[in-house]
């Protein structure tokens, strides 16, 4: 809550000192953990299908890719949810936050293309 | 497209969103969030089919195999870049106090699974023998 629309930042101030906090963050946090265990499914299929055909340096090298995503995944997710936790009034999540988890996923995505073709 | 391409300027330069409307109560602001989560779980999951696909269906041809293995994985992409897109537009519609955005891509998305899932249904019965 900084600062808003005077009226209007007073009336939500009040609001949420007489409301419940509520699990908002605590939500907030399970849902990016349930993202980081799809994204770990995601990553441990993708390694299987570079192992499959035997180790060659190519799929060697799709393997620490994949596992370098799935690391930078779970480095958002943790300190996004250091930021929930840590405060009354959590920050929303920033722009650049939300582009790299999406990038992430890209990124796995081209590599899961090149190695299926 | 002009629209886009200023949202994916958002994306990188997180001060510009502050700058507009005010601040909405933080509750909507984690609703969105989840929201953008649970769209990049979808990607996931639909990355994860494509790499399944590719696992366990290896006795199907070549080109069916690779075609509907790939077919996911760009399902999976377009997901996910949707997904940070529709997240920062809502983002912008609730510090502007307007109406949030609507959007097709949930009735494309669950479009293009349905023709995914008869293809694969199809092919695991005919193209069996490859």
């Amino acid at each position: 809550m900084s600062e808003g629309g005077a009226s209007e930042g007073e009336a939500s101030e009040g609001a949420a000192a007489d409301r419940d906090p509520g699990l908002q963050p605590e939500r907030t946090r399970l849902a990016w953990r349930r993202t980081t265990l799809s994204g770990t499914v995601s990553a441990v299929l993708a390694v299987k299908t570079a192992l499959h055909g035997g180790p060659s340096p190519a799929a060697l090298i799709a393997c620490a890719l994949c596992c370098a995503l799935w690391l930078g995944f779970l480095y958002l997710a943790h300190r996004r949810i250091h930021t929930l936790t840590s405060s009354d009034t959590p920050p929303s999540l920033t722009p650049r936050t939300a582009a790299t988890a999406a990038l992430c996923t890209v990124a796995m995505a081209v590599c899961g293309a090149a190695l299926v073709f | 497209m002009i629209d886009l391409a200023r949202n994916v300027r958002v994306w990188f330069a997180p001060e510009s969103v502050r700058q507009e409307g005010s601040t909405p109560d933080y509750r909507f602001s984690l609703a969105n969030e989840r929201t953008f989560l649970a769209w990049l779980r979808t990607a996931l999951a639909l990355i994860g089919g494509g790499f399944a696909v590719d696992q366990f269906l290896p006795d199907l041809r070549w080109g069916w195999r690779v075609g509907l293995a790939l077919a996911l994985l760009a399902a999976g992409v377009l997901c996910s870049l949707r997904a940070v897109n529709h997240w920062v537009r809502c983002e912008r519609a609730m510090r502007r106090g307007e109406d949030l955005p609507v959007s097709r891509f949930p009735a494309l998305l669950s479009l293009v699974v349905a023709v995914v899932a008869v293809a694969m249904v199809f092919v695991v019965l005919v193209g069996w023998e490859g």
